[in-house]
């Protein structure tokens, strides 16, 4: 089996994560792993033989003969709206991986890293938290997370819970109650204060919206970070 | 054999032109980069073409601007699957700049400002394929999208269209670049969907 395969899992449950978003785990006999970071192609196939594919990170990682991808809804979407509102236990679903070898994190890289979601971006830096629990790893890890309001948080629980991670919480519209920040987006200031300096030579991963990656980018190279430090992935829209 | 997707109908697809094998139509612009996009001021920006035997062919911004620039008008097709049709860039053609330049070697290199690489047959960026490009659509070319200056090769998927280009280097084999050593295709044909290694 090679990544260029498509492969067919068996839907094992959807769950809600948000008011806009789901996990979804499969079943998939054969699958060999992936490395925190990866993500696949999901086909979707129409009655006439029609064919949609998008790239969703994986939320899993490791071994295993299950997979979790988690989809946030976009309005005018072709893909999203389907994984989020139709599929459901028991469904097929076609998809080939794992793809990707550079934004990637191993427990054998030394370095403290440094994470920063916006959004569904979470996703492919949750792999990288669970890899770095899973493997006992003692390298300092610290996720800065980006959302628009308490309820749009992905594996809201499970952050939380994870002690290998520090981490830092910013709402964009709306804060919970007694937060001490007014709502804000994330700032150079912010980032400064917030996340590992450049001093420490961290390796950062950057993941959400494309117009958030392009900010968060900028200012993390305004504040001394070496540019081959930092590795994005942009998921599109601005 | 395809799996069909319960429940799925997919957009309305009377008109659907003519794509690639697994690309849909967009309208927006998307960016795939793998790490911060730099800055780059155009008196600092240069182009250099290496050979094997250590001859070295170089253009400042102002030299460039001075080569005769074509339109280009062309369909471009990114690995994550969208297409853009029609799309207007202008920039000096790899004929011209290859002009002079003598070697042996059949591969080429294309470095681009950050590190990144990517590997190409010499064969596909001459004879009107390949182009140095300093605007998209009647505009500078944005710094995200690669500016001040992008190669375009759009007959191949886009990653091998490097951005923030700085020079080729010839090469005797086809050694993967960056991109190509991270899992995407040696060659890159979108008509044949040329993904992944
Ligand atoms: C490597 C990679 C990994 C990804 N991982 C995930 C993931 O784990 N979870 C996830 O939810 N998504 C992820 N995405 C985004 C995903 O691939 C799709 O682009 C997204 O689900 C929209 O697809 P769609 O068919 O619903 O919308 P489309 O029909 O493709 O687009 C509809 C409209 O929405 C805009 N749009 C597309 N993507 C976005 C976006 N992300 N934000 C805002 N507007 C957008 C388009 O420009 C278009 O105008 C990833 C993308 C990449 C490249």
């Amino acid at each position: 089996m090679s990544p260029r395969d498509w492969l067919v899992g068996t839907v094992v449950s959807a769950t809600q994560q948000t008011p806009n978003a789901k996990s979804i785990v499969l079943d998939v006999p054969g699958w060999h792993g992936s490395t925190a970071g990866q993500h696949v192609d999901v086909r979707l196939t129409a009655p006439d033989g029609y064919t949609a594919v998008r790239a969703y990170s994986l939320a899993s990682t490791g071994p295993g003969q299950q997979v979790e991808l988690a989809v946030d809804l976009i309005d005018d979407g072709e893909v999203s709206p389907y994984l989020v509102e139709e599929l459901r236990a028991g469904d097929q679903l076609e998809f080939r991986g794992p793809l990707g070898r550079w934004f990637v994190w191993k427990p054998e890289q030394t370095a403290p890293v440094q994470l920063i979601a916006g959004g569904s971006g979470v996703v492919p830096l949750l792999a990288m938290i669970r890899a770095h629990t899973a493997a006992g790893s003692s390298v300092p890890m610290r996720l800065l997370y980006s959302v628009r309001s308490p309820s749009d948080r992905f594996f809201a629980d499970e952050l939380v819970a994870a002690s290998g991670v520090d981490l830092t919480l910013v709402y964009t519209r709306e804060v919970p109650d007694g937060w001490p920040m007014a709502p804000g987006r994330v700032t150079k200031e912010l980032i400064a204060s917030t996340t590992t300096p450049a001093t420490a030579n961290p390796a950062v991963f950057v993941c959400g919206p494309t117009g958030f990656v392009e900010a968060v980018a900028s200012a993390l190279v305004d504040l001394g970070h070496d540019p081959v430090s930092i590795k994005t992935e942009r998921f599109g829209g601005s | 054999m395809a799996i069909f997707s319960r429940g799925f109908t997919g957009r309305p697809r009377e008109a659907q032109p003519d794509l690639p094998p697994g690309q849909f139509l967009t309208e927006d612009f998307p960016v795939l980069s793998a790490g911060p996009t730099p800055t780059i001021a155009e008196a600092d920006w240069s182009f250099t073409i290496k050979t094997e035997l250590g001859a070295t062919h170089s253009w400042s911004w102002d030299e460039l601007q001075a080569l005769p620039f074509e339109d280009v008008h062309t369909d471009i097709h990114c690995v994550t699957r969208w297409s853009k049709l029609a799309t207007n860039w202008r920039g000096v053609s790899m004929d011209t700049l290859f002009a002079d330049v003598e070697s042996s070697y059949d591969y080429v290199m294309v470095h681009s400002t950050g590190g990144y690489t990517t590997n190409l047959p010499l064969e596909d960026i001459l004879d009107g394929q390949a182009w140095i490009t300093t605007e998209f659509d009647g505009e500078p070319l944005e710094p995200d999208h690669g500016g001040p200056a992008r190669m375009i090769v759009p007959h191949l998927y886009f990653w091998k269209s490097a951005k923030w280009v700085r020079g080729i280097t010839m090469q005797r084999s086809d050694a993967p670049g960056f991109w190509e050593q991270n899992g995407y295709h040696t060659y890159g044909n979108p008509w044949r969907e040329e993904r992944y290694s």
